[in-house]
């Protein structure tokens, strides 16, 4: 982007500090995993907000990190290519218009297959803009997204509305993909029910997320390891990133620049468009206009949230989908449990940061955590308007906090002409 | 020096109507696959808004639709012209609106007299509106973060407020008998009155639909005759040399997102001061339909004008589709297809300019034909090629008006004198 040019060049700012390859090992995630649990008991103790830690919250959170989740890895796709795709949402948007109506016309796996398929045509139309029209990536994006909406609403005007229960703005009721158990873990029922400290905690969570997945859930959660490794471990992936690194060395050694581009943003939009699936046939089982409500969007913070790495992504789709969970399950008791712990962690936050040396970073992360334990003090619950906003909140204060640790391909959004040099 | 090039300027106005016709040939397959008649759904369009019938009622109410449009792509144009993506007009129009009807509506501002509620009103919507895309602009600058994610979440959020104030607790009555929560009527003397346009019908004109085009000329004037103006394009269109000439960026996304914010304020008012009278929860807020109609109408204040018409013709005038049969969200595909085909169809146009300029700079000055045959054609597309076949042989007489050169940019360095400032903008608007 070119305002992000100037800000970069800006004389007498600060130099690009260098970039610590710093790598979480498995110890220190599952200590912190393991922490975080703890955490979580200890304010479900405290404040008596059941649900924070409930199965069925732990399943809706599954079930809305999918969706999330996808769009992000469509915009990962996309990205490492080196094309900004806002167009996710649009995406999405046929996804779940294709997703229904696929399932509708030949049967579940028919609605998965046209989900996708619809996503991809989206990205199609995104790659042919951006990549051999060279079309600004954010105004293609915005106009893909207006499109598709349109296009849904014709669709499903032409498709549903003729179907008994359907109309124009939603479909009839969407055959369901199976959904699987893990035999024996619904015997912890009694165990969660029980609301012992970490004991009932961990049965609640095990039960959420082991018992009555959808096998569409089992695809999405597969697809995060198999871009990880089609992305970094094959020369395919190598690729397709070194067109979002640097497009005319990439295309010094001979690769295709505009074809590795084609692949990734059509990817990009197949994901997508299977997450619009996700919510039309698993999360919803009907097609109803506006079911993405800004999801693409999210996915798109979900994956700067992760860094534009797979594993970083899913770990921010879950927390988007836990808070997006939350305000379905007594939202504005749950979000105001946990201002508890918001509130301990940026005073340890702060602490840390006073200790490291950078003493305005942790005096405002002290004061936000003041603010914070005041208002946990002084209310009962959220305003359910404000619950809504969490996910949007997080990702800004994320942003906020962390966008200058981040690093995106070098070339992201950059037009790109062969031989262009 | 002449202004109008008509060899550039053709394509430019050659590619807003390839556009269009692409779009109705889009639609009209698409009604076609579906087995409706796309000429009879375009005649009941036409018929419904400009026929002897409904002609003067409909009109009017596309003029009056167009201007919250013409507002929010004004808004949305400030920040292309350098390069900044505000999508947050959509937040910040509902929170500049909510703030200014409540306000207004408020009774310890009963003494002070209408007009003045009406200006302390467009203040606040204005003030709040830019408040909401500061907090965009302040991440931007200081923590880096890409206003067009920023602003997406901050519409989101905008979203959640204006939500939470607007309900009978707080900012927010119920009229008597109705369900709908709105803000307290405005008393009548902080009404804007409509004018008549058409003979034959009550329809009035928005009074405000005169401040959005007062709005439009100081844009115009802002952007193209202006220090600042100048300062803002040169930032959006070669960053590095804008700063290297003295531009302080910071400053400049600073100000560019009040500004946008500041327009973004007062997208909802037209319709509140002239009809509704009170802020609704269905008041619209237009981030995505700023966008487009600034994409459409290049960020000049006429073209956007022209954009909003044809956008608020097409959402006003599907009404009579549902009488056909026909769904008359072909309007939204129509409005898609559109924005999407004027995009690639300015960058066609770019380019073909892009190339007959290199071959008429070719023709005056032999050395440079040599150089510029000797580039291959992808080559010498970019820009800063062409720059160089521009500069090192200086053309003659002949030659086109105006370079690309980058040089160039170095010359209103000085801030006292800005030398003709439309030289290097023109060129590479397609860029913004």
């Amino acid at each position: 982007m070119t305002a992000d040019t100037v800000l970069a060049s800006t004389p007498g700012g600060m130099p690009a500090a260098p970039v610590r390859a710093r790598r979480w090992s498995t110890p220190v995630i599952l200590l912190l995993v393991a922490a975080g649990l703890l955490a979580f008991s200890a304010v479900r103790v405290i404040t008596g907000a059941d649900d924070i830690t409930s199965s069925g919250a732990v399943r809706a959170a599954l079930a809305l990190a999918v969706p999330i989740g996808l769009a992000g890895l469509g915009g990962l796709w996309s990205e490492r290519a080196g094309v900004v795709n806002i167009g996710l949402e649009g995406m999405m948007i046929l996804g779940t218009w294709g997703g229904a109506w696929g399932a509708l016309t030949f049967g579940a796996w028919g609605g998965i297959i046209a989900g996708a398929m619809a996503g991809a045509l989206g990205g199609l139309l995104h790659a042919v803009a951006t990549v051999t029209f060279n079309v600004d990536h954010i105004v293609s994006g915005v106009a893909i997204t207006i499109l598709a909406f349109g296009l849904a609403r014709f669709l499903s005007s032409l498709t549903f509305a003729n179907m008994p229960g359907g109309g124009d703005t939603q479909s009839p009721s969407v055959p369901d993909l199976p959904r699987i158990s893990l035999p024996g873990v619904s015997a912890l029922d009694g165990v969660e029910s029980k609301h012992w400290f970490l004991v009932s905690d961990m049965a609640g969570i095990l039960r959420g997320l082991l018992t009555d997945v959808s096998v569409l859930t089992l695809i999405a959660i597969a697809l995060v390891p198999l871009t990880f490794y089609l992305l970094w471990r094959t020369s395919f992936g190598l690729r397709l990133r070194s067109c979002g690194e640097n497009p005319q060395a990439a295309e010094t050694l001979g690769v295709n620049v505009y074809r590795y581009k084609y692949y990734g943003v059509v990817v990009s939009g197949a994901l997508a468009g299977l997450g619009g699936a996700f919510l039309s046939m698993v999360a919803s089982s009907i097609y109803r206009e506006g079911q993405t409500a800004g999801r693409g969007y999210i996915g798109l913070a979900t994956m700067i949230f992760g860094n534009w790495r797979p594993g970083g992504l899913a770990a921010g789709a879950v927390l988007f989908g836990y808070t997006d969970a939350l305000q379905l399950r007594r939202g504005s008791e749950s979000v105001h449990a946990l201002l508890l712990l918001i509130a301990v962690i940026l005073l340890a936050v702060g602490v840390w940061q006073i200790v490291r040396g950078t003493r305005i970073a942790g005096l405002v992360s002290i004061a936000l955590a003041a603010v914070v334990s005041v208002w946990y003090f002084t209310t009962d619950q959220i305003p359910v308007e404000f619950v809504q906003a969490v996910p949007y909140v997080t990702t800004l204060v994320v942003l906020a906090l962390a966008s200058q640790r981040l690093r995106p391909p070098a070339a992201d959004g950059q037009p790109y002409r062969r031989g262009g040099g | 020096m002449r202004r109008w090039d008509l060899r550039r300027v053709l394509p430019m106005i050659i590619a807003p109507l390839a556009a269009l016709v692409l779009a109705a040939l889009v639609s009209s397959a698409a009604l076609l696959i579906s087995g409706k008649d796309p000429l009879g759904a375009f005649s009941a369009m036409f018929d419904y808004a400009f026929g002897p019938d409904s002609g003067p009622d409909v009109t009017t109410e596309i003029l009056n639709k167009a201007t919250p449009y013409y507002l929010a792509a004004l808004a949305v144009a400030i920040g292309f012209r350098m390069g900044l993506f505000n999508i947050g007009v959509d937040g910040q129009s509902r929170l500049g609106i909510l703030a200014a009807g409540a306000l207004g509506a408020a009774s310890f501002l009963g003494v002070v007299p209408g007009p003045l509620r009406v200006v302390i009103m467009i203040i606040v919507a204005m003030a709040v509106g830019a408040a909401w895309a500061a907090v965009a602009a302040l991440l931007k600058v200081y923590r880096g973060v890409s206003e067009v994610i920023s602003t997406i979440m901050l519409n989101f959020i905008g979203g959640a407020i204006f939500a939470y104030l607007l309900t009978t607790d707080r900012l927010g009555v119920k009229a008597v008998g109705g369900e709908i929560v709105s803000t307290p009527l405005l008393k009548s003397d902080s009404w804007i009155p409509g004018v008549s346009v058409f003979a034959g019908t009550a329809n009035k004109l928005f009074g405000f639909a005169f401040i959005a085009i007062a709005c439009g000329i100081a844009y115009w004037f802002l952007v193209g005759r202006t220090r600042f103006g100048f300062d803002l394009r040169a930032t959006g269109l070669n960053p590095s040399a804008a700063v290297a000439s003295g531009v302080n960026a910071k400053r400049m996304v600073i100000t560019t997102m009040l500004l946008s914010g500041g327009v973004a304020g007062l997208v909802a008012l037209p319709e509140v001061l002239g009809r509704d009278h009170a802020v609704t929860t269905s008041t619209p807020a237009l981030g995505f339909t700023g966008i487009a109609i600034a994409l459409l109408g290049r960020n000049n204040p006429v073209g956007i004008a022209l954009a909003a018409l044809l956008w608020a013709f097409l959402d006003v005038s599907n009404l009579p589709l549902d009488l056909l049969d026909i769904p008359k969200e072909i309007v939204t595909i129509m409005q898609g297809v559109t924005v999407l085909a004027v995009v690639v169809a300015y960058e066609l146009a770019a380019r073909v300019g892009r190339r007959q300029q290199q071959r008429r700079v070719g023709a005056a000055t032999g050395e440079a034909a040599i150089v510029t045959l000797e580039i291959p054609a992808a080559l010498a597309a970019k820009p800063g090629v062409e720059a160089v076949s521009a500069t090192v042989e200086r053309p003659g007489p002949t030659a086109p008006p105006d370079s690309t050169a980058p040089p160039d940019m170095s010359a209103p360095s000085d801030p006292s004198a800005p030398s003709d400032p439309t030289v290097p903008g023109k060129h590479r608007e397609e860029q913004s």
